[in-house]
């Protein structure tokens, strides 16, 4: 890289609080070069992303494209500037047909309909309903509009999740074409199979920082996994790690499971006594398949078999019937921010009809103490939950279900953003609860924590389960390997 | 990550928190600052014994301000209630009207009980649908319940067109009930303190009244420990139409004139005594005592503004005026919603 890069952003750092997401990210992209940007969950990369894009400004850093320092306040900012992002989700006005999209932010229309035809959507008509073309297609559009402004930068971000194959291959033909003529690209990407098809460099963020830039070639995927993961310090593996008897009938069994968008296909057993890990990276459809079993959405395809009974839930209610309890991952979904602590954890017990009558204050007192003491829970601040710390805050999600009576635990991040104290309480809990009888679903976004909770991990990728590996040999490595598909794309190949 | 209850809070907003947690103490400083300017603007009204009459106390003026408050009071409990679930129950007035027409107009005729059974059941239906509309169509509360209110008005109309012949009748307890006075104090509280111990004791010490809170503050946790909240909601607005009905009732039996807006003036002042009591229109937070104080307050401004011989037009806009002004200086000062 003798000449000046086209973009080149140093010294990037955003802070949120007292939580620092981004240290110290750099970027550089060439004229004509396709840049992969990775990292793993919590690497800070969806930050880096919004700066990148003007969605928010960051603390520190320079940022220039084509030798000019761009400012970018905003996302029409970092438009003018000349960087134009393409999201994951379409960004079109659902309710306009396609040529007021186009005049909105003034593409022109003759560019754009090339576009369309090159990336290879034919029949549409610029009078068309947004809303009405399926969803393949939006992205198609989103990236023809993107390329029809002729942009210095293109910044495509998972972009082909969900995509086509063949409109995939279009996607990766275009884009590559439009780099051969000068423009640059930040390829934001899970997939190791785009990223060597497409990619010239990869640059992988660690920890809020950029660790690495390598050169797309064989064998860089180990490379990459390595760069991703660093050198953690361990946080000591489980003692004793007793691998229960997965005999008899489960205690679930899922066959084939599909739910929109992104569960294509997962079949596996969780036993009474397992805890069993869920790795994934983010949008995998691991979502999709804690709201099936939690009830807050239908599957499209396959089968749930509790103690060997099939069940479908039209309610989390009858998901809890069925003694399935769920943990979300987004604490504020589950807790009354402006009520005690109490009462959170008691708030199941009213939820039918006939328990509307007069509260049993006695047995709430002797089961919500029973949790909160189970879990620690700090109620120096108990009269209202959200004066409480995030790690307590998580307690009272998973005390709720403590006192109801665990038998099957569905724990979606249970300790994300949590302090490593409280991380060090859930997982003997964890442990703890499955001696007694439990059955765990855990799905971690830090892989360390599969050795430390799991028997065993289901790996999910692309909305299949691509592999299932014993905690005994669930190193961070392997993990992750897995987690990008690497090893079935081995198997495949 | 530590717990964040240690205060560093400027004093202002120290004060906000304390009004917060406990908002009936500084409610009950208002209401008696009021009653004081009262006094001053009309010495004698509150204190006869200023103006060289028996008493210290009027037990005339006490007697109407509660024997008004209590109408305001059971319509503010709706409020209270559906707005702890981030709903609102704007056909109160019109419900608590229809009740009151109905009874009349059928006492004559059916008898007493049945009317006063019938009228009830009104209030019932149209609470039920209600429910139907918020809880299963999900129509947001405000569009349901003004629609269900408008078509009741129109019912009504109707069905006066078909009794112009038949005479009205007021049941006599009810009569007693809302003009009569036991040592002074209006009948009205033989129905108003049961009821107003059955609400609070509702909201606080049942599944029910848990799960009002827990739909105001956080739907979808709600949903997460399997509340259906479509039940709750039905219950909930049936329950608030009932209580209209019941409101009405015991309004027929003060005023003695069924008339087709009877209780319709009482709704906005019934939202303001919730609002002014500390209920959060935006669901979780309120309390029913509060919102007696808040009736209170009301009725004793209204007083003082009659007092002040103003048209009957200045008066409305007065009252409104205040209203908007006692509202939004309460929910600055608490930093409520």
């Amino acid at each position: 890289m003798t000449d000046t890069p086209l973009l080149d952003a140093r010294g990037v750092a955003k802070s949120y609080g007292a939580v620092k997401a981004l240290t110290g990210a750099r970027l550089t992209v060439a004229r004509g070069e396709i840049v992969a940007l990775m990292g793993a969950n919590g690497a800070g990369k969806s930050t880096f992303v919004k700066i990148l894009t003007g969605a928010v400004r960051p603390d520190t850093g320079i940022i220039t494209i084509a030798g000019r320092s761009a400012r970018m306040g905003s996302p029409a900012q970092a438009r003018r500037a000349g960087l134009v992002p393409v999201y994951q989700e379409p960004s079109l006005i659902p309710d306009l047909d396609v040529a007021a999209n186009l005049r909105l932010c003034d593409t022109p229309v003759a560019a754009f309909v090339g576009w369309v035809a090159d990336l290879g959507i034919t029949g549409l008509r610029l009078t068309d309903l947004i809303a009405d073309l399926p969803l393949a297609t939006l992205r198609i559009l989103d990236l023809a509009r993107a390329l029809a402004s002729d942009p210095d930068v293109l910044l495509l971000d998972e972009m082909t999740a969900a995509l086509p194959t063949d409109l995939v291959e279009n996607v990766l033909r275009v884009v590559r074409a439009r780099a051969d003529l000068g423009m640059g690209v930040i390829y934001v990407s899970h997939r190791f199979t785009e990223i060597s098809a497409l990619c010239d460099r990869a640059t992988v963020l660690r920890d809020g920082r950029t660790v690495g830039d390598l050169r797309i070639e064989p064998g860089v995927e180990d490379r990459a996994v390595e760069l991703m993961l660093g050198e953690k310090i361990a946080l000591g593996a489980r003692e004793g790690a007793a691998i229960s008897a997965r005999t008899g009938t489960p205690r679930l069994a899922i066959r084939n499971l599909a739910a929109a968008p992104k569960l294509a296909d997962v079949s596996f057993d969780l036993h009474a006594g397992e805890v069993l890990g869920v790795v994934a990276l983010e949008g995998q459809g691991q979502d999709e398949l804690f709201d099936v079993l939690a009830g807050f959405r239908k599957s499209t395809a396959g089968t749930l078999e509790i103690d060997g009974q099939p069940a479908r839930f039209a309610h989390p209610s009858e998901a809890i019937a069925a003694g399935l309890t769920y943990v979300p991952g987004n604490r504020a979904d589950a807790l009354m921010a402006g009520r005690s602590v109490r009462e959170n954890i008691a708030l199941p017990f009213s939820a039918r009809p006939r328990n509307w009558g007069p509260i049993k204050r006695k047995m709430e007192r002797a089961r919500t103490d029973d949790a909160i003491a189970r879990l620690q829970i700090d109620t120096r601040a108990q009269g209202e939950v959200q004066r409480l710390s995030g790690g307590n805050q998580q307690k009272v999600t998973i005390g709720r279900w403590l006192a109801t009576g665990v038998q099957t635990l569905l724990l979606f991040d249970p300790t994300r953003g949590i302090d490593v104290r409280t991380k060090r309480q859930i997982y003997p809990l964890v442990r703890e609860l499955a001696e007694q009888g439990a059955a765990v679903l855990f799905y971690t976004s830090e892989l360390a924590e599969v050795r430390l909770a799991c028997d065993r991990a289901i790996v999910i990728f692309n909305g299949r389960v691509v592999d299932i590996i014993d905690a005994a040999r669930a190193d961070e490595p392997t993990l992750m390997r897995a987690a990008y598909g690497l090893t079935a794309a081995k198997g495949a190949a | 990550m530590s717990p964040t209850d240690t205060d560093t809070t400027p004093p202002l907003a120290r004060l906000g928190r304390i009004l917060r947690d406990n908002p009936i103490i500084p409610l009950i400083a208002f209401l008696l600052l009021l009653v004081v300017a009262l006094e001053f603007m009309r010495p004698g009204i509150v204190m006869p014994i200023r103006a060289g009459r028996e008493g210290l106390i009027s037990s005339f003026w006490l007697g109407n301000l509660i024997k008004f408050a209590i109408p305001l009071a059971m319509l503010a409990a709706c409020q209270v209630l559906t707005m702890l679930t981030a709903g609102i129950d704007l056909s109160v007035g019109v419900v608590a009207t229809v009740a009151a027409f109905v009874c009349a107009t059928l006492s004559s005729t059916l008898g007493v009980p049945q009317a006063v059974m019938i009228a009830l059941a009104t209030g019932f239906v149209v609470g039920l649908v209600n429910g139907f509309g918020v809880g299963i169509v999900r129509v947001h509360p405000l569009i349901m319940t003004l629609g269900t209110g408008l078509i009741a008005t129109g019912c009504l109309q109707v069905y006066q067109r078909f009794t112009i012949n038949t005479g009205t009748l007021i049941p006599p307890f009810l009569e007693w009930l809302g003009t009569g006075r036991t040592w002074g104090m209006p009948n009205g509280l033989f129905l108003f303190v049961p009821f107003a111990i059955f609400i609070i004791w509702l909201m606080r010490s049942t599944g029910f009244g848990r799960l009002l809170f827990a739909l105001g503050s956080n739907e979808k946790a709600a949903k997460l420990s399997g509340v259906k909240s479509w039940q709750v909601l039905m219950a909930l607005y049936a329950l608030s139409g009932l209580i209209a009905a019941l409101a009405g009732l015991l309004y027929l039996g003060m005023i003695r004139t069924p008339s087709l807006n009877l209780a319709n003036p009482l709704l906005l002042p019934s939202v303001a005594a919730a609002v002014i009591g500390g209920t959060s229109i935006f669901g979780g937070r309120g309390s029913f005592a509060g919102a007696i104080i808040g009736a209170l307050i009301l009725r004793v401004i209204d007083t003082m503004l009659t007092l002040l011989q103003m048209p009957e037009g200045a008066r409305t806009a007065m009252f409104g005026l205040i209203i908007l002004a006692v509202t939004a200086l309460y929910v600055r000062i608490t930093g409520t919603k």
